[in-house]
């Protein structure tokens, strides 16, 4: 077997290094091998088997000793615990942080009830995501909010840029990067129950999209219940002091039922939950209408703007976008990043951005964008995968329904 | 398979880590042939049936898709004709010898997942008529392939 093309969590790499290459390939490797960054976890993850890789410039595990199927699918019978320190947290403070974060987001931060919050998306001049985040407003002075590590250094110089005209206008906000903090995720059926152990506060009273700042297992932590794998669970950003013990004291309460689970399986996992990976699904050029997020575009946002880029997507709209992201099902080979979709003469109709096998539907799924009036469920197209066409159709997303905590 | 240029060469320099430690070496079968591109292959005559090894599955994952050639395709020593998709990668197919397809194994279809679970019996792809029976010269044997992926996980 030769090196074909890859992927890696949605990122397309496609290599044809010769074998001569191979030192070099070392070489290059191994200056980037001593620049990656490391989690509190790390030593915890080698020492529980975990095959740390390359990701967004820190050394994250792809999977442990169980396989990425078995690992997609125990999340949903019993429960993960992933990693998700490389992410980059950090909160606005300030009277006017409110009112400057709209300034920025698609979202109405200043209709959130304090202790709530969304996914939102931070847009450019064009109307198109520079990333997407899940904010909260925690007060009318301080929003928590989480943004993607492989846009870090972007969103910050971003926020920073415009934080700086803000307040030369006289606005009061300043920001707090929290470095000191790690975020863990823990989602499934079992996340609540074992969570539960670990604090005094009533978990049954935090719905999806609520927040708070309480103890768990001895430590302040900031706990969010939301997530990327459609399941019930929680982020908790714990300080990094804690973090290896949080984590030991959630997989001892689980029983073990709770696995350290990697970003091989939190990549299927948020595929089958229909959930955007940021630099596949979502891009610089693709608007939040586009990517099926209008939802998240605040009612009073809609009438009102104020974001970047906000004419654009006013009239997107009004018009209609003139691309949809959809869901796949498809035969043959999964479909993958940039496989493109043709209508059934053969006519090129849209564009994968994100696919694989699932593990949970034993079935290949993918989403991707396709020209708006072509997008109907049901719609059967043809996948082209490495030059050859396989049937499929389009479907609603998730794949998988959704178990988010809300109140009945 | 060669997995040290693709990206999960990087993972095989980390791998390292948990190679050590999880302290086992993958199987490898006395009776087969062994190509440098990790596909075993067993001659019965002037037939052969192939595969991917052991340790070739094991650094691939789950596979989830089998790219089986059509009955009748020639193929050559060396040479790609097919694909193994996991999870996380997709990697082309090598022939380890000469000559013209004769059976698939249509039990990968339904059953990926049996190039995992048996890479050397019920996961076979291919059986081909060979056009070149002193071909086989050119591959390991076992205990030179056993050497072989020691070597090469041991350079990551």
């Amino acid at each position: 077997m030769r090196g074909g093309s890859l992927w890696q969590l949605g990122q397309s790499i496609t290599r044809r290094l010769a074998q001569t290459d191979k030192k070099v390939v070392s070489r290059r490797y191994f200056a980037s091998e001593a620049d990656l960054k490391k989690t509190a976890l790390y030593d915890f993850h080698v020492a529980h088997g975990g095959k740390m890789v390359p990701f967004a410039g820190w050394s994250m595990p792809i999977q442990y000793k169980d396989s990425i199927i078995d690992s997609t699918v125990n999340c949903r019978q019993n429960g993960s615990l992933f990693d998700v320190a490389h992410m980059c947290g950090l909160s606005l403070k300030g009277k006017d942080c409110v009112p400057f974060l709209e300034t920025l987001v698609v979202a109405d931060v200043a209709g959130l009830a304090p202790g709530t919050g969304s996914l939102t998306v931070f847009t450019n001049e064009k109307g198109g995501a520079i990333d997407d985040s899940v904010i909260t407003k925690v007060t009318d002075d301080h929003i928590y909010l989480v943004v993607n590590a492989g846009c870090r250094d972007k969103d910050l110089a971003h926020i920073e840029e415009h934080m700086k005209a803000f307040k030369s206008k006289g606005g009061d906000v300043s920001w707090h990067i929290h470095d000191e903090r790690s975020l863990l995720a823990l989602q499934g059926p079992l996340a609540a129950p074992v969570l539960q152990h670990l604090t005094k506060e009533d978990l049954s009273k935090l719905y999806f999209g609520q927040f708070q700042i309480l103890d768990i297992n001895g430590s302040t932590c900031f706990l969010t219940r939301t997530g990327y794998t459609g399941e019930d669970g929680f982020e908790i950003s714990v300080p990094s002091e804690h973090a290896v013990d949080l984590a030991k004291a959630i997989l001892e309460k689980s029983e073990g039922k709770i696995r350290l689970t990697g970003l091989g399986a939190r990549d299927s996992l948020r595929l089958e939950a229909g959930l955007c990976l940021y630099g596949n699904d979502m891009e610089q050029h693709i608007s939040p209408v586009e990517a099926g997020l209008t939802w998240a575009i605040g009612k009073r946002r809609r009438a009102e703007g104020g974001f970047l880029g906000a004419d654009v997507i006013l009239q997107q709209l009004k018009d209609g976008p003139t691309i949809r992201r959809v869901g796949f099902f498809s035969s043959g080979p999964p479909a993958r990043s940039h496989s493109e979709v043709h209508d059934e003469s053969g006519n090129k109709i849209g564009e994968i951005t994100s696919g694989g096998f699932s593990p949970n539907l034993k079935k290949n799924i993918a989403m991707g964008y396709v020209k708006s009036g072509q997008h109907k469920t049901g719609t059967k197209v043809k996948i082209l995968v490495r030059g050859k066409p396989y049937e499929g159709n389009i479907t609603k997303m998730p794949f998988v329904a959704t178990k988010y905590y809300k109140p009945t | 398979m060669a997995l040290r240029l693709l990206w999960a060469s990087r993972v095989a320099s980390h791998l390292r880590i948990s190679v050590a430690q999880r302290g086992f070496a993958s199987a490898v079968l006395k009776d087969l042939k062994y190509a440098d591109s990790h596909e075993w292959v067993k001659i019965e005559g002037t037939k052969a049936t192939f595969g991917i090894t052991d340790h070739a599955q094991d650094h691939l994952g789950d596979v989830v898709y089998v790219e089986l050639p059509d009955v009748g395709l020639t193929v050559s020593q060396g040479k790609s004709f097919g694909a193994v998709e996991s999870v996380k990668a997709t990697s082309d197919i090598n022939s380890p010898v000469s000559g013209t397809v004769v059976e698939v194994n249509k039990e990968l279809t339904e059953s990926p997942g049996l190039v995992n679970s048996s890479p050397y019996d019920q996961g076979w792809i291919v059986k081909v008529e060979l056009s070149d029976a002193g071909e086989a010269e050119k591959l390991m044997d076992s205990d030179n392939y056993s050497k072989f992926c020691e070597e090469e996980d041991a350079k990551h």
